[in-house]
């Protein structure tokens, strides 16, 4: 074995007691609880409401543009608070590398307004 | 290291090329006129002009702590991918006029896939490797479904980005298992590694790996399967561009990934690479018997090019990669011109495509059926069209190298795929007409005109080529 992949032994360990967890959870419950199912507990929990109509229909297709646009702006943020913390280590180059990401990002963002993408209409 | 990592301006051109795009991009959404479509491509080609000349003037180092470079390898494959892309966003002027899908964001994406190219010939990091294989890649897959209302054009997008994520997920899993077999991704740090201990089996199956993601982005059999639907339903000048540019690109990768980092595992790779070829070459030569759509004629054409292009890769010597140079430098200009011919294929408004169609051009467009006529001789190695002296200095690194069963091979499948290119002329020249073609735009013309002038005259100026060629190989083993 390499000798560097000792290092990994915590993660291995970590894995090990999530599996241990989870399975104890769920076949405690399973050998321990009182099983009694029927309609009424195994369908679905809607509020205290019947269910409606099936969970499985098309919704509109600009959920999902409004979701992939929120996605990058989650990520520009993700960057940001590494780079903010370890500003003071990387220096000017650091900083214009993130400025440059930044107007990126906005050049991105100015097309999508003015593409409309952002208009719910 | 800070010295190195300040050396920003090798990367000028990359830097340069992205910010003239990202400026198109706003020139086109916020000038809101009809022509946006020709004004940002004339920009663009502006901007490939730029870039070109910025290649060749950049300081040739080492930067941003080894992730880049630029050696005269570089800069002749960069000059080569910038003529490919621009011949493209030519060919895309008239095309995308008259087929409606005429948006600024053409250009756009083919200098943004451009770049991407460039960021990948001149990557010695397998990190910035990726960057630039995917940034390249993911423009192209839009690309490929840029005519969004036409059900093939769609399908095409939809299968090349399929086949593409699995090629970058083949490429990513080798990188990894190199990584974590010899402890670094940095290529010359790799290469120190493989030259003082042997190296052991999981980083060879990472080499494999990579290869085989590589040989996807090149469309090499066995692993071309989406390459004729791909360039049968994408819009005419993206094929072009696909025929072109990434294949350009993927191979600068393939001789610079083999030979710098790789180097010493040449007895590991060597077979696996003179595999590649000959299927390619077999395939390509086999294949294309039969066809009547001239796209997928092309596209296996195209599989048996990389094969013949692989046999220079897999001799692993200076030589070698000088013949892979050449051959490319010739290959572009045919392979644009039989794309401009295949846009000007157009009857009473609608694009046609079938060879069939091709039926008496000799009589009815003579100039046109002349050029195509340079291209398929070209494509098919007949002296002296730029093509033979592609195919010669290939040929001639395998000979040098002793490996006599590839040069045969190669000179036999080329015999064989002589005869569909054949084929294709004795329609234009033998056959009765079935009505003649629309007039031609200028556009389209030119890029025939041109194609069809390098490619015959490609032998008057073939030795600064082949010197700047060699040059570009002895920078990569020097």
């Amino acid at each position: 074995m390499q000798p560097w992949l000792v290092n990994y032994f915590p993660i291995l360990v970590f894995m090990a007691i999530a599996v241990v967890i989870a399975g104890a959870m769920l076949g405690g419950s399973l050998l321990a609880g009182w099983q009694k199912p029927y309609a009424e507990k195994l369908s679905a929990y809607e509020c205290g409401f019947e269910a409606f109509d099936d969970a499985r229909r098309r919704f509109d297709v600009r959920f999902y543009l409004v979701a992939i646009l929120f996605i990058i702006f989650d990520l520009e943020v993700a960057f940001l608070f590494p780079w903010a913390i370890s500003l003071g280590h990387i220096g000017m180059f650091g900083f214009w590398s993130m400025m440059g990401f930044l107007g990126v990002l906005t050049i991105g963002f100015i097309y999508e307004w003015c593409k409309g993408a952002l208009d719910w209409e | 290291m800070v010295g190195q990592l300040m050396n920003w301006q090798i990367a000028l051109p990359e830097i340069v090329l992205a910010g003239c795009g990202l400026l198109v991009l706003m020139v086109g959404v916020l000038i809101k006129k009809q022509n946006s479509a020709q004004l940002c491509s004339m920009l663009v080609l502006a901007s490939f002009l730029v870039a070109a000349l910025l290649s060749l003037s950049a300081p040739q180092d080492v930067g941003y702590n080894g992730l880049f470079t630029l050696d005269r390898f570089a800069v002749f494959v960069k000059i080569l991918v910038l003529i490919a892309a621009s011949l493209a966003v030519v060919l895309s002027l008239d095309y995308n006029t008259h087929h409606g899908i005429a948006r600024f964001e053409f250009p756009v994406l083919i200098l943004l896939s451009t770049v991407g190219m460039m960021v990948m010939v001149s990557a010695t990091n397998m990190m910035s490797l990726y960057l630039g294989v995917e940034l390249s890649s993911l423009a192209i897959y839009v690309l490929a479904a840029f005519a969004r209302n036409d059900v093939r054009s769609s399908e095409a997008g939809l299968k090349y980005f399929v086949l593409g994520a699995l090629a970058s997920g083949l490429l990513l899993y080798g990188m990894s298992l190199v990584y974590g077999f010899a402890g670094s991704l940095d290529f010359a740090s790799l290469r120190a590694v493989f030259t003082t201990e042997t190296a052991q089996l999981g980083a060879v199956v990472g080499v494999v790996f990579i290869v085989a993601g590589l040989a996807f982005k090149i469309s090499a059999a066995p692993f071309h399967m989406w390459t004729p639907d791909v360039y049968e339903g994408a819009p005419v000048p993206v094929t072009g561009f696909m025929a072109t540019a990434p294949k350009v690109a993927a191979l600068a990768v393939f001789v610079r990934i083999l030979s710098m980092p790789f180097g010493h595992l040449l007895p590991q790779w060597q077979q696996l690479i003179v595999l590649l070829s000959i299927v390619s070459m077999v395939w390509g030569s086999l294949a294309a018997i039969g066809q009547w759509n001239i796209k997928r004629l092309m596209a296996y054409s195209s599989i048996g090019h990389m094969g013949y292009a692989l046999v220079g890769v897999a001799t692993g010597t200076e030589a070698g990669v000088r013949g892979v140079l050449v051959y490319l430098a010739s290959y572009i200009f045919a392979s644009a011109g039989v794309f401009a011919c295949i846009i000007a294929m157009r009857k009473k408004g609608h694009a046609v495509e079938r060879i069939a169609d091709l039926k008496g051009l000799g009589k009815t467009d003579p100039m046109l059926a002349f050029l195509l006529m340079f291209f398929m001789f070209s494509l098919a190695g007949v002296p002296p069209f730029a093509g033979f002296i592609g195919k010669l200095y290939v040929f001639l690194a395998a000979v040098q190298a002793g490996m006599w069963t590839l040069a045969i091979i190669g000179v036999l499948t080329s015999v064989i795929s002589t005869f569909y290119y054949l084929w294709v002329l004795k329609q234009v020249y033998f056959d009765q007409s079935e009505g003649a073609f629309d007039g031609r735009a200028p556009s389209v013309s030119f890029v025939a005109g041109l194609g069809g002038l390098v490619t015959l005259s490609f032998f008057v100026f073939a030795s600064p080529v082949v010197n700047a060629a060699e040059a570009a190989a002895r920078a990569l083993f020097g």
